[in-house]
């Protein structure tokens, strides 16, 4: 398959303010395959470029009933079936003494997962990214707000998303070589 | 954010961050740190006195390795010597971190931004300076690794009823959350150094640690869940932390351990010496880095209050503990109380007492609680008064137990010294290393704390 050389159409604002509001234009103007970054996270950015569905939190439910569960019948297994021990004449299946290890283990998974599940969802490690090649995105980690919108999009048109950029008066606008 | 700030800049408190900054500088100040500022000699004298001091320990333990554990004072009656108070001094330290990254994130205290970072650093080099003990404290530390439930050829497994198996889990769980926590709190930041630095092998460095972050709204979005997930999670754990340390105690039927009141006084002890820690560190790095503007007078009123409530939680347990040892009728209680104020260790508890309830009263006074000097050193008497307690605790309950015949005194040696004072040398250099390779402040985190962070609809 051959590549589209060029991977989007990027615009560069001075504010959250002005990212938002361009996210929001952008969105509304019909362009589906978009994206924005920021140096911080803002509240409701991700609702204006269309992505509302988020797995981390089921990602970590399964994690931590997967852990808790882990917990509770290792010790059970270990300690009823694999070789029970006669300790001061205690039920070899004690429950009450498993709901520490239990409860550790629930948390173990279910953190893991949390931070597992946000990095794979959000497709890290990915040292490369074709928004890199645009040397002024190096202030995305600074001060300054990015929107792109992608070749891959079904309005994307380099002449006329250009035109439409530059209508969100952003600071400058560039052509993303993937 | 905007509220946030407002309250912050309320006329009777200090800010959380002094007005004036934007993105670019507080960006630029706390990388600078890390990427153009040389380091000091001061740093260099700093971080060799530590890191001899942590020569000194791994010398101590290459020879505890050779000798055995008779080289320590720890011998029956006191089993359980300096190894496990120093252990539960460390664990205790570790807790503010966690308290402050993830506990206050979840009560919405925008004035955690500028501690979390190096207080959760702190957690870490804690936990780790507590992990050696125990497991150099087993006696044959080789076989450590058969505190886990491994399928063993002896087809033998842990005992679970034990709290010292809970005590595993809950530690090795707690070292591991907070490192992830510390982790990927750091990698927006990591992206931000990536993208500051011209030094090319710095770039691929910071580039890989940073994963590839290019700060897309999508993940943020998930990122942001994400963190407030793991502080959820985070925060019954510090608080199960302690309170499993103390079943360590609480289950045993030694005179002065075999209480109830032990789970909370633990854990507000623990966040106690914590704060105490952050304090202790926050204080010459404000003034050596110049970063008076983002760890103001705030901060360090609010760890003083905090100290003080829980200090005064503290003194409610040493005071419940005193009473149960007189309502309960039971005489080796009484006398656990009793051996406390008069027996061969009663200095210790009198030095504990003055340390950890009359001296932090001073906090009251609002001029000491925002004087860096004063809170300097007031956490530095409770942090002795934190490894007092301890002390009392293990090896003052175990030198007097039912049997006078069991009765015996417990003298430190010089192995003991070297190797508690050799793990905060090593603390000391790992965090001296940190300051110098790692954005010591969040950078992204402060950020938001700015006024242009604000949308505006």
């Amino acid at each position: 398959m051959k590549r589209d050389p060029i991977y989007g159409m990027m615009a560069e604002f001075d504010s959250a303010t002005a990212l938002v509001e361009a996210a929001r234009a952008t969105h509304h103007a019909g362009y589906q395959k978009i994206d924005a970054y920021s140096p911080f996270p803002i509240e409701g950015l991700a609702d204006e470029i269309g992505f509302h569905r988020n797995a981390v939190p089921l990602v970590v439910l399964i994690g931590g009933i997967v852990g808790g569960l882990t917990g509770y019948l290792m010790q059970y297994w270990m300690a009823a079936v694999s070789y029970p021990l006669n300790i001061g004449g205690k039920p070899p299946h004690s429950w009450p003494a498993f709901i520490v290890i239990t409860f550790e283990m629930t948390i173990l998974f279910g953190g893991i997962s949390a931070v597992l599940g946000m990095l794979a969802l959000n497709g890290l490690p990915m040292p490369y990214h074709p928004v890199f090649n645009v040397p002024r995105f190096a202030l995305a980690t600074k001060d300054r707000f990015f929107l792109i919108i992608f070749s891959s999009d079904k309005k994307y048109d380099p002449a006329d998303t250009r035109k439409f950029l530059e209508g969100l008066d952003p600071r400058s606008i560039s052509e993303v070589p993937s | 954010m905007s509220e946030q700030y407002k309250s912050a800049i309320d006329a009777d408190r200090a800010p959380v961050i002094e007005p004036g900054y934007t993105f670019g500088t507080v960006t630029e100040k706390i990388s600078a740190i890390v990427l153009t500022r040389p380091a000091s000699n001061g740093w260099f004298l700093g971080f060799g006195i530590a890191f001899m001091l942590t020569m000194m320990m791994l010398y101590a333990i290459g020879y505890l390795f050779l000798k055995g554990i008779g080289i320590w004072g720890t011998t029956i009656p006191i089993g359980w010597g300096f190894p496990i108070v120093n252990f539960v001094w460390w664990i205790g330290i570790g807790h503010a971190g966690t308290l402050i990254s993830a506990i206050l994130l979840l009560l919405r205290q925008s004035w955690r931004n500028s501690i979390n970072r190096f207080a959760e650093a702190m957690t870490l080099f804690a936990v780790a300076a507590a992990g050696i003990f125990p497991a150099i404290h087993v006696g044959r530390p080789w076989l450590a690794y058969w505190l886990f439930p491994y399928p063993s050829t002896m087809g033998v497994w842990p005992q679970f009823r034990s709290p010292l198996m809970w005590d595993v889990f809950a530690v090795s769980t707690y070292a591991t959350i907070s490192a992830l926590f510390w982790f990927v709190g750091l990698i927006p930041d990591l992206a931000t150094l990536r993208d500051r630095t011209d030094n090319r092998a710095l770039k691929i460095v910071y580039g890989m640690l940073s994963l590839g972050w290019r700060g897309s709204a999508r993940h943020w979005h998930r990122y942001e869940t994400m963190y407030l997930l793991l502080a959820g999670l985070a925060t019954p754990l510090v608080l199960s932390v302690h309170t499993v340390v103390s079943f360590d105690f609480a289950i045993g039927i030694v005179p002065g351990w075999h209480t109830t009141i032990f789970p909370p006084y633990f854990v507000a002890g623990a966040i106690y010496s914590g704060f105490a820690m952050v304090l202790m560190l926050a204080i010459p790095i404000r003034k050596i880095y110049g970063l008076e503007d983002f760890i103001t007078e705030r901060h360090l009123q609010n760890s003083a209050k905090v100290m003080l409530a829980t200090g005064l939680i503290v003194a409610y347990g040493y005071g419940i503990e005193a009473f149960m040892g007189w309502y309960s009728g039971d005489r080796y209680d009484a006398f656990t109380l009793w051996n406390r104020l008069h027996g061969p260790y009663s200095p210790c508890y009198f030095a504990l007492l003055t340390c950890n309830i009359f001296v932090p009263q001073v906090l009251w006074i609002r001029k000491l609680r925002t004087s860096p000097v004063a809170l300097f050193f007031i956490s530095f008497v409770i942090l002795v008064g934190m490894w007092l307690e301890r002390f009392i605790i293990v090896v003052v309950s175990l030198s007097r137990d039912f049997l006078t015949s069991s009765w015996g005194m417990y003298y430190p040696t010089r192995w003991d010294w070297m190797t508690y004072i050799g793990t905060i040398g090593m603390f000391l250099a790992a965090m001296f290393l940190f300051l110098r390779l790692l954005p010591a402040i969040s950078i992204f985190e402060m950020r938001t704390l700015l006024p242009e962070a604000e949308v505006k609809e």
